[in-house]
């Protein structure tokens, strides 16, 4: 038998030994750390060294869209629990503390929304919900956001905060991040456009699952949007403070199709 | 195509431009002079200087590349990236952007100034990572019925093991191949070096351009040299006779028309080449307005069949 590797992932940034967690205002970057309003000012991301928070799917949404533009669709929707599932504690129990905390019914918001008075269908989703897991409930709602879009015939532009998210044609799709480390992100990538904000993880299998199959040495920013970018599977990196502008430019030239 | 018939093309749009009113004021003038000079060259056969001097004029160092008319021709430029496979080929550029009051795709290869770029840009010779790129690209603009602009300037596809080992015939054949389905209208402007099949997979347009001073080959001239005189130092002789040049190009029907440069080269005032291969874009482009999909496709196929056609069968 071969020798072994030793497979532990190096956390350039790993959480203390005592368990403590670090603050949510702390930047895992450089450690500076900052009062929610200074952080929603500078649209969550460090001023110092450029760190990109996680953002919720309702700030997502105030960042990206017009001014009171959006109209929130199939907000009734609420996850059913089929199988009577228990794991350490009922699937509802989990379900009624995910809509507490995060005041949303599910792990994704849609809606109709104009993006710089360009018409589009937004649908955003909400790490926060069960670590953004893609239910039934997630699916029927990004299926409606396709149709609402389809009818209408206005750019779909979705943002992924986590795995699963099946994406169709005639959208622009746009990957945030989930910052929690060994949390994978899937995302199967048939947007027409392909944003990723920087630092974002986008891989099919998440690093500390490919170290331990392969034993690979995995290069310091596997997976990241960076690198991504590099193997062609992104269109362009976009600082956070760039990206309204960036999708409306693209909206912009998407509305143009029938000129 | 007969010469003549190039001779006749140019004597009608000449006459064409002579009876409109001055709408275009000023900058008609230009245009009739220069329709003009491509007349008096089409009579007088090129010689093999001039031919000599097309390849220099088109390799020149300081010719405008595809990013230098994409900057002086297109509004809202948001260029893409990636294959969405194995990487991103510099050497291709890919993007959307809005050329005249439309969105279009671009396709366009793409050389280095200095030595770092040229390095990234691998001397403009794509891998099958561009063509890939390309192909993304143009299904794009299919599925949502944007025209694609080609601007063509390739030494040639990258002859390298990996490019082979990534399967590059495979990827040129069918960029080929989906360039010739698309069912929106498609323009390529050969604007430096169209270098044999890289240059041929991303040009295989409903209307193909060509700068005045472009070449359009089968191999380089330095290529063919060493195979045919085998020494690579006959480039001139072997480039006088394979007349790689644009009014060659046209009397042989391989191309549509040719773009007016600047006096002295495109180089020696871009912005004026970028207004004249502007003008003959959208000029092109207007020809297929309210023409269906699946007409553009049968006649792109028609004029690409007609091509070379044995006198026998015309």
């Amino acid at each position: 038998m071969s020798e072994r590797i030793d497979v532990s992932i190096e956390h350039r940034h790993a959480p203390p030994e005592d368990g403590a967690r670090p603050h949510p205002n702390t930047c895992p970057g450089c450690g500076s750390h900052y009062r929610d309003d200074e952080l929603d000012a500078a649209l969550r991301v460090c001023p110092q060294c450029g760190h990109h928070f996680p953002v919720h799917a309702r700030e997502r949404i105030r960042q990206l869209a017009d001014e009171d533009s959006f109209s929130e669709e199939a907000s009734e929707l609420r996850s059913d629990d089929p199988l009577g599932f228990f794991d350490l504690r009922p699937y509802t129990e989990r379900l009624a503390e995910a809509e507490l905390t995060t005041g949303l019914g599910e792990a994704m918001v849609i809606g109709r929304a104009a993006v710089d008075d360009l018409p589009c269908e937004l649908a955003v989703m909400e790490f926060g919900f069960m670590g953004g897991s893609m239910g039934r409930i997630v699916g029927e709602k990004f299926a409606r956001a396709c149709e609402s879009a389809a009818e209408r015939g206005v750019p779909l532009v979705s943002v992924t905060a986590s795995g699963g998210a099946r994406m169709q044609e005639g959208i622009l799709s746009l990957m945030a991040h989930p910052t929690t480390a060994g949390v994978l992100a899937s995302f199967a990538s048939l947007g027409d456009v392909i944003l990723a904000e920087p630092g974002a993880l986008l891989s099919f299998t998440g690093p500390r699952v490919v170290q331990q199959t392969t034993r690979e040495k995995l290069p310091d920013d596997f997976g990241r949007a960076e690198s991504n970018y590099r193997y062609g599977h992104v269109d362009e990196i976009v600082p956070r403070p760039e990206l309204r502008a960036t999708v409306a430019r693209l909206l912009r030239l998407f509305s143009n199709a029938a000129a | 195509m007969p010469p003549r018939e190039a001779e006749l093309r140019l004597r009608g749009q000449l006459s064409r431009l002579r009876s409109l009113p001055l709408l275009r004021g000023a900058r008609l003038e230009g245009e009739l002079e220069r329709l003009q000079r491509q007349l008096e060259k089409i009579v007088a056969e090129p010689s093999d200087e001039e031919i000599w001097r097309s390849v220099e004029l088109a390799r020149n160092a300081d010719r405008p590349y595809t990013l230098d008319y994409v900057e002086r021709l297109f509004d809202d430029w948001f260029e893409l990236h990636g294959d969405r496979a194995h990487g991103d080929d510099a050497a291709l550029v890919v993007g959307l952007g809005r050329f005249r009051g439309r969105t279009i795709v671009l396709l366009g290869n793409q050389k280095g100034r200095d030595v770092k770029e040229r390095t990234r840009r691998n001397f403009g010779m794509a891998y099958p990572e561009g063509y890939g790129k390309a192909m993304r690209a143009m299904e794009l603009a299919d599925r949502h019925g944007f025209p694609v602009i080609s601007l063509v300037d390739i030494p040639g596809a990258y002859p390298g093991v990996t490019a082979e080992q990534h399967g590059q015939g495979g990827a040129i054949a069918r960029s080929q191949s989906l360039m010739a389905r698309v069912r929106v209208p498609t323009v390529a402007c050969i604007i430096g070096e169209g270098g044999s099949g890289g240059a041929i997979a991303t040009a295989l347009a409903d209307r193909v351009l060509m700068q005045e001073n472009a070449i359009y080959t089968v191999i380089s001239p330095e290529g063919c040299a060493a195979i045919l005189w085998r020494d690579a130092g006959e480039a001139k002789k072997a480039a006088a006779a394979f007349k790689p040049d644009a009014m060659h190009c046209l009397e042989l029907g391989v191309i549509d028309a040719v773009v007016p440069e600047p006096e002295g080269g495109a180089h020696s005032d871009p912005d004026e080449a970028a207004r004249l291969l502007g003008d003959a874009l959208g000029e092109s482009l207007e020809l297929f307005d309210g023409i269906s999909g699946d007409e553009l496709r049968r006649q792109r196929r028609v004029r690409f069949r007609t091509i070379g056609q044995l006198s026998t069968t015309a």
